[in-house]
């Protein structure tokens, strides 16, 4: 069956712990992880509340493949509403934990009101108990990490866990789990802390011994594996350089959002690419990248361990420091680095290191140190607001002070935890804010890449990549290449790629294997392993029903046709350089004929024949 | 030809499929508690390493049990533990220097590794090569090539050939 058809119902408000049995009949519309927590969350909160709030409800949630040898089944996602944007939040994440709590016989972890003093939440198989945190509340992801591995006595538990940026309040902190894997986005990490949750502590021994039909699911895997193997970016591109494989390739295209994405290309790129990773350094002759490592089940290992340079001025003094942790990925090199201008490896190396120890999205903090730094160079804001930082773009001194502030909540930090969106408002320049539904963008300005714009603007979790990565073909020709600089056919195409993300992510697979497999190569695997018939065309169909869920919840929750938009700079002012040089993202020529081909109408609402034709009430 | 597991860790990526390998066909179930083969993380110096049973000539884990539960197998080399024989004592767990003989709650017998009777999971499962099922006599053979490539004119640099790129992405370059 490959669920373990068993949820776990967490209140922390009465201090209380259940088991239900999973709902299937939910499970064969949603599948699971995304789609079903996201099923279980819009009935059972009122999407208006206040994401901080005792009604919100947090759900770590694994999927139908999370624990089994399906090349990269150990995901796991965190779903609530996002503090952030107000919209729904899906976080998703690899490391190991999502397979434990699978080991353990938990499909999802429901978590509701609040507690009155810091706790965490310990399982092990049937057992899940809540315990004090008080020895761990006030600490870093890192060290409150060691302290529960010493408190357990057993090396082998796997831990979710919030650090100290989400308990003081930075509305963009993350849920890291094996010290540096994260659920990122949307501020899941301040939803938690919100509940006076402190960490997930897993272990489970149970297994995954329930798929349907085993000799035909070892078959179908390793078909998929081979797929991978051979595939030029699975099989090579990303184990070799990760997912920075990307630097270079995006900075040609002129799609590489620069200086609050004042302009398009950077300069500096090269030095902080994937290339530059393997780079021996002057000092001791090592290369940033120590080797690269897998999630769990993953036969890609896309991620990245690196060290920094001991001689860098951000960790002379720190040895603790000194060893090797998870490294820049491109979102994060990005962020920290094109986006801010800063170009120092070591720098981002260091502000990544931070953003995982103190637990919030290297994204939505680049993304706002670049906000901070326009401002900085308009002199909306001065050494006064910034703590006597000078926060000029390209500074890394700037940007590791930053990153060290928001960690703990102190000084400017506090304002920089605000996000992009109330940073700028705050200071009264709201236009530049560099946001969809109030969360940051990502790495691709969507003047180079049209599909992105359209994309972005109607992620249902805000500015993002991986509901609708249409980079795959505008860029990269997958499945077929498509003109960037064109916005014809990209309605359907970005529909076609949202769909088809919102199945993977509900499979307990990793987006990433979707630049080799499609939805054909996926079916097979989950339909050996899972009751009922999973073929590519029900899998399309849940992936819609999952996307038009999803909106349903934001148009509750009052978000509009309005928040389909993009700051004014992308649709106002040309890019700057590059193959896009002069232009602008074309949302209007593609939004009208979005909502079309989604069978919305022009508001963006789906129509009562939509809802009904995918069984939406 | 008997054949040995060989396992270089500079390869381990720390994706976990030779646990579930060896504890599907082991146990039926995908379970990294119940494999015999563990893949240990050395976050701090960025390292993965596999390790299993060995399959020692003069096998500590044999010579110690009190009941001959522990045989080998002639075909393959394998030492293994006959669960019908096996009375959960656990002296061979203490015997084993190597700790790679455990006890199962759930059946109340030791379990190890049992070279899959000459078709190892893991080395199957392994993506990297990290683990491989090569010629006893021989286990050697790679590392020693590895080596001498050094004294070959134009070899890149003097570490190079123990470094995990040179090996893994031998292929990409």
């Amino acid at each position: 069956m490959a669920w373990a058809n068993k949820v776990l119902r967490v209140n922390l408000t009465e201090g209380t712990v259940s088991d239900e049995p999973l709902n299937m009949e939910w499970a064969q519309q949603y599948l699971g992880q995304r789609g079903l927590a996201s099923k279980y969350l819009f009935e059972e909160i009122d999407p208006r509340c206040d994401a901080l709030g005792a009604d919100n409800k947090l759900i770590l949630t694994t999927g139908p493949l999370t624990g089994t040898m399906a090349s990269t089944g150990g995901r796991y996602s965190v779903v609530c509403k996002s503090p952030l944007t107000g919209a729904i939040a899906c976080s998703n994440s690899g490391g190991y934990i999502g397979a434990e709590m699978k080991n353990a016989g938990w499909d999802m972890v429901i978590v509701e009101g609040k507690s009155p003093k810091p706790v965490y939440l310990y399982i092990h198989n049937d057992d899940a108990q809540l315990l004090d945190a008080s020895a761990i509340w006030g600490k870093s992801v890192w060290d409150a990490d060691r302290i529960l591995h010493q408190t357990h006595q057993d090396p082998l538990i796997r831990i979710s866990l919030v650090g100290r940026s989400a308990e003081q309040g930075c509305l963009y902190a993350a849920v890291i789990n094996d010290l540096h894997r994260a659920a990122g986005r949307s501020g899941v990490g301040t939803v938690m802390a919100s509940k006076n949750l402190k960490a997930l502590v897993c272990r489970g021994t149970k297994g995954v011994g329930n798929v349907k039909d085993p000799l035909r699911f070892m078959q179908a895997t390793e078909d998929g594996k081979r797929v991978l193997r051979e595939n030029a970016v699975t099989g090579q591109g990303l184990p070799q350089y990760g997912t920075q494989v990307l630097m270079n390739v995006i900075n040609e295209a002129g799609a590489m959002p620069t200086r609050n994405m004042r302009e398009t290309q950077f300069e500096g790129a090269h030095n902080i690419s994937g290339e530059a990773m393997h780079e021996p350094r002057k000092s001791d002759g090592q290369p940033n990248l120590t080797t690269n490592a897998a999630c769990f089940a993953c036969t890609i290992a896309c991620g990245r361990i690196s060290t920094i340079d001991k001689e860098h001025y951000t960790i002379q003094n720190k040895p603790e420091y000194w060893g090797n942790s998870g490294g820049l990925e491109y979102e994060a090199a990005w962020a920290l680095g094109s986006d801010t201008g800063v170009d120092d490896l070591d720098a981002l190396t260091y502000a990544n290191f931070v953003c995982n120890e103190d637990g919030y999205d290297p994204i939505s903090f680049g993304a706002t140190v670049a906000a901070a730094m326009e401002l900085y160079d308009l002199g909306v804001i001065t050494q006064e607001h910034t703590g006597g930082i000078d926060f000029k773009f390209g500074s890394a001194e700037a940007l590791t002070q930053a990153a060290e502030l928001v960690a703990t909540g102190e000084g400017f930090g506090k304002d920089l935890g605000l996000g992009s969106k109330r940073l700028c408002e705050k200071y009264g320049r709201p236009e530049l804010s560099m946001t969809v539904k109030g969360q940051e963008f990502p790495a691709y300005d969507p003047r180079g890449i049209q599909g992105m714009g359209l994309a972005y603007a109607t992620a249902n979790r805000g500015a993002c990549h991986l509901r609708g990565y249409t980079v795959a073909s505008e860029i990269l020709g997958i499945p077929e290449k498509t003109d960037p600089l064109s916005t014809e056919g990209k309605p359907e195409l970005v529909k076609a790629f949202q769909d088809a993300t919102a199945a993977f992510d509900s499979s307990g697979l990793c987006i990433f294997t979707s630049f080799a497999w499609t939805l054909d190569d996926v079916a097979p695997q989950l339909d050996a392993a899972c009751e009922g018939e999973w073929t590519t065309e029900k899998l399309l169909e849940v992936g819609e029903r999952v996307w038009n869920l999803e909106r349903q919840f934001n148009l509750v929750a009052g978000l509009t046709s309005k928040d389909d938009t993009l700051p004014k700079r992308l649709l106002e002012e040309g890019a700057n350089a590059g193959p896009a040089k002069g232009k602008v993202n074309e949302l209007g020529k593609m939004l009208p004929e979005y909502y079309t081909v989604r069978g919305w109408d022009q508001d963006g609402v789906p129509t009562a024949e939509t809802r009904q034709r995918l069984g939406l009430a | 030809m008997l054949r040995a597991l060989q396992l270089e860790p500079e390869k381990c990526t720390g994706c976990l499929q030779c646990e579930m390998a060896c504890s599907f066909e082991n146990e039926g179930v995908f379970n990294p508690a119940k494999s015999r083969i563990k893949v240990f993380n050395f976050h701090d110096q960025g390292r993965f390493a596999p390790y299993t049973c060995t399959q020692c000539d003069e096998a500590w884990c044999m010579h110690a049990c009190p009941v001959e539960a522990i045989v080998v197998n002639q075909d393959t080399g394998a030492k293994e533990v006959l669960d019908s024989v096996c009375v959960g004592c656990k002296v061979c767990t203490i015997a084993c220097p190597f700790g790679t003989v455990n006890y199962s709650h759930d059946s109340g017998k030791v379990i190890k590794c049992d070279l899959c009777g000459g078709d190892p999971w893991c080395a199957k499962a392994c993506p990297t090569g990290a683990i491989t099922y090569v010629d006893i006599d021989s286990t050697g053979l790679g590392r020693m090539r590895a080596w001498a490539q050094q004294g070959v004119p134009s070899a890149a640099s003097f570490n190079a050939p123990m470094e995990k790129d040179v090996q893994t992405y031998g292929q990409a370059q």
